[in-house]
């Protein structure tokens, strides 16, 4: 369970999370929605603790994450997380990708982590392309290489962070095919999207940011069929 | 045309001598290589560490590294250690001496190397649970060590160069060294060190040489 | 507070060191930087191929330490009964050593300037000479003048090999100090100080033309 009490975070004069109040329950499937500067990217980079929070707590799995002691490398073991930027690391082949961080950070073998590697590699559409550099595949099979990466992790959440937001128009199909193929396995998700098609069919609820603000959260059904935040219904209106 | 002739075969005879001194030349080349890039490396990781004395110290080696002659840096080693008592034979300080000079210069190259890494490639490392060391160990360094190999090669080429100035320390074993006490029995000047130059020559294509294909077969992306 | 031997005159005589340090640069420098170009603009006009051996001939300034150079051509000069003083010998020597890293400088200055702008000036009815002279020159200029900058401070440093030949530069001035006085690490220092307070404010400048020039 991932508890975001009252957070509050700015950067510099900006202040880009008005207190957060939020809370994503086991095998949840959450989709952010809002325009851009409205703190939803920045609340999940505040998650795994990459950024820091100027006041509330973020409780994951009852671990507060930006308490002095909490252990950040072995907390964010728990919360795969994918970037708009593919972050592919370009002097490793695919598999070595994502092979490294289950030899480095949890110690596995190399037997152990290639198994699971070509597993969740294959479960992404890429069992082919094993022994490929990053640099000759196209941005979509970078990004699902990205989501195996972080899977390989073996997470209980995952952190999409307009993944799709950087990709060409004919590319974004399948890598929202693979978020909708892990939602449909039961994982937890926090996603930050534009895609509103896909966070209607996905999502069990859908938070609408606005302004550092989470001005709106409902089912999808609820939230796009009969939205009741004036800024939620101008968005609306300007996607469509 | 000129009154002066060459003796062409004095200096052929000496070739062995003086091959044996471009081993010494290259092994002194290699070693203040490797010392240079593991020191180079620790500076690149001071000036990362964010602590300002970490931070200085390595700023104020790149600095004098680049802005002093290379020879003035030998002498340091051979003349001014001997203010603490520390005494280094010419082999050592000539050693030292490259090695302070490859350092600044390397650890130049990996700043310039690291700008060229985006910053985003530390933070995938990090979101899956790596230390800023582990990031840094098996996400950036290989980047980095791969734009800088080709400017690293150079400073190969100049650290062979540099050996030659072992010979203004009393160093007489190296190829420089060799050649002057070669010279300094024969008085033959000219074909001595016109043999010695393209031995150095030699050395320094093959050096340049050899890393070009080591390079094609290090980076395969 | 400081004990020293070192007196206002060692100090003159460094400061003669200094400034024969400078004079052998200012010629070097200048003669080098005049057949740089010479050199630079002659490897372009001719291409890879009729250039090799201009390109190979200066290769070997490059490849053979600056230290053998200088013993040779002082050599050669006493072979052809020159008769040449030290101070001419190291000139020559380090303007052909200058000349062979200013042309590859030279070069890459006229090759970064796009074909499409010569083109250009051509098409505008410009003679060879009027495009190098109005469009090259300049655009190569600014492109290369960091890097020769760079070299400049390159030969100011590599000068202080001509004390092989008996000139008394400044690290040779410190060396004769340190002999004299036994206070090695004390005027070593100063020496550094020396070369570092003329490199380091011309090479931050290098560094920011470098900067301001690759931003636009």
């Amino acid at each position: 369970m991932i508890e975001i009490e009252n957070v509050r975070k700015s950067f510099g004069q900006l202040e880009v999370l008005k207190g957060i109040n939020l809370t994503v329950q086991k095998g949840e499937v959450l989709t952010i929605i809002g325009g851009s500067g409205s703190g939803k990217s920045t609340l999940l980079t505040c998650i795994n603790g990459l950024e820091d929070i100027d006041s509330g707590r973020i409780v994951v799995d009852g671990t507060d994450v930006h308490a002095k002691g909490t252990d950040l490398n072995k907390l964010r073991r728990k919360l795969g997380i994918v970037f708009q930027q593919f972050n592919a690391f370009p002097h490793l082949t695919v598999l070595e990708n994502v092979m490294l961080a289950p030899v480095k950070v949890l110690g596995q073998s190399k037997a152990e982590a290639e198994a699971m590697a070509v597993k969740q590699l294959t479960h992404v559409g890429l069992g082919d392309k094993l022994k490929v550099y990053p640099s000759r595949m196209s941005g979509g099979q970078q990004q699902r290489m990205a989501i195996a990466r972080a899977l390989a992790m073996s997470p209980a959440y995952m952190l999409f962070d307009e993944v799709t937001s950087a990709l060409d128009p004919q590319l974004v199909g399948e890598v929202l095919d693979t978020l909708r193929m892990l939602a449909s396995e039961g994982m937890t998700m926090i996603c930050v999207t534009h895609e509103m098609k896909f966070a209607r069919e996905v999502s069990d609820r859908v938070a609408f940011f606005h302004k550092g603000v989470m001005a709106e959260i409902a089912p999808p059904e609820e939230l796009f069929g009969a939205p009741k935040d004036p800024e939620l219904k101008t968005f609306l209106a300007a996607t469509h | 045309m000129f009154s002066y002739n060459f003796h062409w075969n004095q200096a052929f005879k000496a070739l062995p001598q003086m091959l044996d001194g471009a081993l010494v030349t290259l092994q002194i080349a290699l070693l203040s290589m490797a010392i240079g890039l593991v020191v180079a490396l620790a500076l690149t990781l001071f000036r990362l560490s964010g602590n300002r004395i970490l931070n200085g110290f390595a700023t104020v080696w790149v600095e004098i590294a680049r802005n002093t002659p290379a020879l003035f840096q030998i002498y340091m080693a051979h003349f001014g250690l001997g203010s603490f008592g520390i005494h280094l034979s010419p082999y050592t300080a000539l050693l030292v001496g490259i090695a302070f000079n490859n350092a600044g210069y390397l650890a130049e190259n990996f700043r310039g190397a690291l700008k060229a890494i985006p910053e985003t490639q530390t933070r995938a490392g990090r979101s899956l649970g790596m230390t800023p060391l582990q990031a840094f160990r098996y996400i950036v360094m290989p980047q980095m060590l791969r734009i800088a190999f080709l400017p690293a090669t150079n400073q190969m080429v100049w650290a062979i160069l540099m050996t030659s100035l072992g010979v203004t320390v009393g160093m007489n074993t190296d190829l420089a060294g060799v050649t002057q006490a070669l010279n300094a029995v024969s008085f033959r000047t000219f074909e001595f060190f016109a043999l010695a130059a393209v031995i150095y020559y030699v050395i320094a294509k093959a050096v340049t040489l050899a890393a070009r294909l080591a390079a094609t077969r290090m980076f395969r992306y | 507070m400081f004990d020293t031997a070192l007196t206002l005159a060692d100090l003159g005589f460094l400061a003669q060191g200094a400034v024969m340090t400078l004079a052998v640069t200012a010629v070097s420098v200048l003669a080098g930087t005049i057949l740089g170009v010479v050199f630079g603009v002659l490897r372009n006009q001719l291409g890879t191929y009729w250039s090799l051996p201009i390109t190979f001939l200066l290769d070997i300034f490059r490849s053979v330490p600056l230290l053998i150079q200088l013993v040779l051509g002082n050599a050669l000069q006493s072979i052809l009964k020159l008769g040449w003083a030290p101070f001419t010998t190291s000139c020559v020597v380090l303007s052909l050593y200058t000349a062979a890293y200013c042309t590859e400088i030279v070069r890459g200055g006229i090759s970064a300037v796009p074909t499409t702008t010569r083109r250009a000036a051509r098409s505008l009815g410009m003679t060879w000479w009027q495009d190098m002279r109005y469009i090259v020159a300049p655009l190569a200029t600014r492109v290369s003048l960091p890097a020769w900058i760079g070299l400049t401070l390159g030969v100011m440093k590599d000068s202080a090999l001509v004390l092989w030949l008996g000139l008394i530069e400044l690290l040779r001035a410190s060396q004769i100090l340190v002999t004299r006085l036994q206070e090695p690490l004390f005027i070593l220092l100063i020496c550094g100080a020396i070369y570092f307070i003329i490199s380091f404010p011309i090479a931050r400048l290098g560094g920011y033309l470098e900067k301001r020039w690759s931003n636009d």
